[in-house]
């Protein structure tokens, strides 16, 4: 079997977001990889040490720097890395068409994606690749477990917790609690970097772009950061409450 | 035309949906608004939302009373292709973002996910969302004819009734696919409180509390005091002191009611991308190092285990004097 994970490479969530020029400066920044994709990398790790027989490919699509997070994700255990490389900011529903055809071209049969990205804020490329493989997904997965040829599951719906089964292939996308990353150990590191990296132009999937980014706008939304001491804890309350009744009338 | 997908819960419209309508009279395209109803037993829903649209267009087949996003993704589908829609409406709820990315695969249109605002400028739509953990404002253009757009939940409020007559209704004929993921068990939020979504006073805990008697004790406490909904961190949900329906953030629900109360909250960035446009935001916290209080508009340095019940002891005793009222 072979299992593909999408890496993307985003800006550290410590780190302060700077706009210069309508962009959200990267210059000079950490960046690592989303660690909604780390997620993703350990699933498949497990499900490999847990006995299936398994390759792993990390596939990134972005500049020249989202090697470094190809890097990592080779240095957690993943075999192999497909870095589609370009400048342009390509749009969930565009790139869809990318990973769906690398999909097709390493017969895939499962597919890891990240919940939620830390950099668009976009839930759409795992349901995204899912409609153009005509395969199912399960998104915001908590538990999984691949037996035989079946997953099954947990993950959290809008109203609750489902309880899932389904046949491969399928797309997962991942979240929080599905699992604890683990960290690169250093004879891992030092094998990461003989793994290979195959190189693949964006044009040589001829997808069209669906939307153009006008540029971006920095949130300052200024806050009173009025901050008082509580240790007199009846007078700080009754400075809130009175705060409350003022500004906001949601205390009558 | 454009196309209005209804969101609905227990036989009844999402107000949600009645933000779609609105945002579907302010894009500035032209053409009918149709209202899309599909589910099992949702006679209720299509009459509810007519006197909203021009037309209701209803799907009521037994293999839709569950959600499945390819399934229904099929059905929304072959509607926008039948009835030539150019635009299609959807709620960013979860649900709703795997459906809109499904759909816009379908027919070969742009996403615009999670908008707060969207126009058409000669003939184009261009919409702004939040990215970077809701750390900045977008501004995308959608470069296909046919689009997509998931709405932010709360974001435009509810449309009024047209005044005409209410839309016509229509049930019409789909080919679907079989669903493929096969739900097995299913453990449900309990509800009764008002939702996160439609609050305009959200008190949220952390790990701050201690444990889930004081969550209940302290949290839910001042809420039921505020009439508010009920928010938890991450570090809460992962305890196991509340359902993951509570949690706020990144993985979470994304909230902006008039006032946020962050109640030992730290303020992770991943908390912060699920309130940060709340109206007024109000922490407390015993570290005055929190990162909360950088973003906070109001905030006490304080424990909560004697600030929080002053509070829910001082606006019990306004209510029950007249002259505290
Ligand atoms: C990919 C990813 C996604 C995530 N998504 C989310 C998300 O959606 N939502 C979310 O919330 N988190 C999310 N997190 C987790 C987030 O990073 C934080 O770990 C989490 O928000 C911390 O929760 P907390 O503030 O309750 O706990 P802590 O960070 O432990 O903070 C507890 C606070 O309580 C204060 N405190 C303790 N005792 C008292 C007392 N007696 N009186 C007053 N104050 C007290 C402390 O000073 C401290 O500031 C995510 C993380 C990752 C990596
Ligand atoms: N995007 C949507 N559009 C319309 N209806 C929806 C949508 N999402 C959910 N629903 C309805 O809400 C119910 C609960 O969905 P969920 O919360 O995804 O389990 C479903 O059975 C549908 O009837």
């Amino acid at each position: 079997m072979r299992i593909l994970t999408v890496i993307r490479q985003v800006l550290d969530a410590e780190e302060s977001v700077y706009v210069d020029n309508r962009a959200v400066d990267l210059k000079g920044r950490k960046l690592v990889m989303d660690t909604m994709d780390e997620y993703g990398v350990e699933e498949a790790l497990r499900i490999r040490e847990r006995g299936a027989e398994a390759e792993i490919v990390a596939v990134g699509i972005g500049p020249a720097r989202i090697e470094e997070a190809l890097r990592s994700a080779l240095s957690m255990g993943a075999d192999r890395a497909i870095h589609v490389e370009t400048g342009e900011e390509v749009d969930p529903i565009a790139l869809s068409g990318v990973v769906a055809a690398i999909a097709n071209k390493e017969a895939a049969q499962m597919i890891f994606c990240g919940g939620q990205q830390a950099d668009w804020d976009s839930q759409a490329l795992g349901a995204a690749v899912a409609e153009r493989l005509d395969w199912p997904a399960l998104t915001w997965t908590r538990k999984l477990e691949l037996k035989g040829n079946t997953l099954a599951g947990q993950r959290d719906a809008e109203d609750g917790v489902e309880s899932f089964e389904v046949d491969l292939p399928a797309v997962v996308t991942t979240q929080q609690d599905l699992n604890e990353p683990r960290y690169p150990t250093l004879p891992n590191i030092m094998k990461a970097k003989k793994k290979e990296i195959r190189r693949e132009t964006l044009e040589s999937f001829g997808v069209a772009l669906k939307v153009r980014n006008h540029g971006v706008e920095a949130q300052n939304r200024e806050r009173l950061r009025q901050v008082i001491d509580g240790r007199d804890a009846a007078a700080a309350a009754a400075q809130l409450i009175a705060m409350l009744r003022e500004k906001t009338g949601v205390i009558a | 035309m454009i196309l209005v997908v209804v969101a609905h819960a227990g036989g009844r419209v999402s107000r949600s949906a009645l933000g779609l309508v609105a945002a579907a009279r302010q894009i500035g395209r032209r053409g009918p608004v149709a209202a899309l109803v599909l589910g099992h037993g949702v006679a209720g829903v299509a009459a509810e939302i007519a006197p909203y649209v021009d037309q209701v267009l209803v799907a009521d087949r037994e293999d839709l009373a569950q959600y499945d996003p390819q399934v229904w993704a099929a059905a929304v589908a072959q509607i926008a292709r039948e009835g030539e829609a150019d635009t299609i409406l959807v709620t960013a709820s979860r649900s709703g973002r795997e459906l809109s990315a499904r759909v816009a695969v379908k027919l070969d249109a742009a996403l615009l996910e999670d908008v707060v605002s969207v126009a058409d400028q000669q003939g184009a739509l261009v919409a702004e969302r939040y990215s970077c953990l809701a750390r900045v404002t977008e501004r995308i253009e959608a470069l296909s004819p046919v689009v997509v757009v998931a709405i932010k939940p709360g974001v435009f409020a509810a449309a009024e009734p047209t005044g005409a007559e209410p839309g016509e209704q229509y049930d019409v004929d789909l080919a679907l696919p079989p669903a493929r993921v096969r739900v097995i068990g299913k453990v449900r939020y309990a509800t009764g409180r008002i939702a996160l979504a439609d609050a305009d006073v959200v008190v949220s805990g952390g790990r701050g509390v201690g444990d889930a008697a004081g969550f209940e004790r302290l949290i839910v406490g001042l809420a039921d005091q505020l009439g508010a909904a009920v928010g938890a961190s991450r570090a809460v949900v992962d305890a196991g002191w509340r359902p993951y329906s509570d949690q706020v953030g990144q993985t979470g629900k994304t909230v902006q009611p008039k006032v946020y109360i962050a109640v030992g909250i730290s303020g992770a960035v991943q908390h912060l991308s699920g309130m940060n446009k709340s109206r007024l935001i109000v922490a407390i916290n015993k570290d005055s190092e929190a990162p909360i209080f950088r973003v906070c508009d109001f905030g006490i340095v304080g424990n909560v285990e004697s600030v929080v019940p002053a509070m829910i002891e001082q606006i019990a005793a306004a209510r029950l004097s007249p002259a505290g009222s």
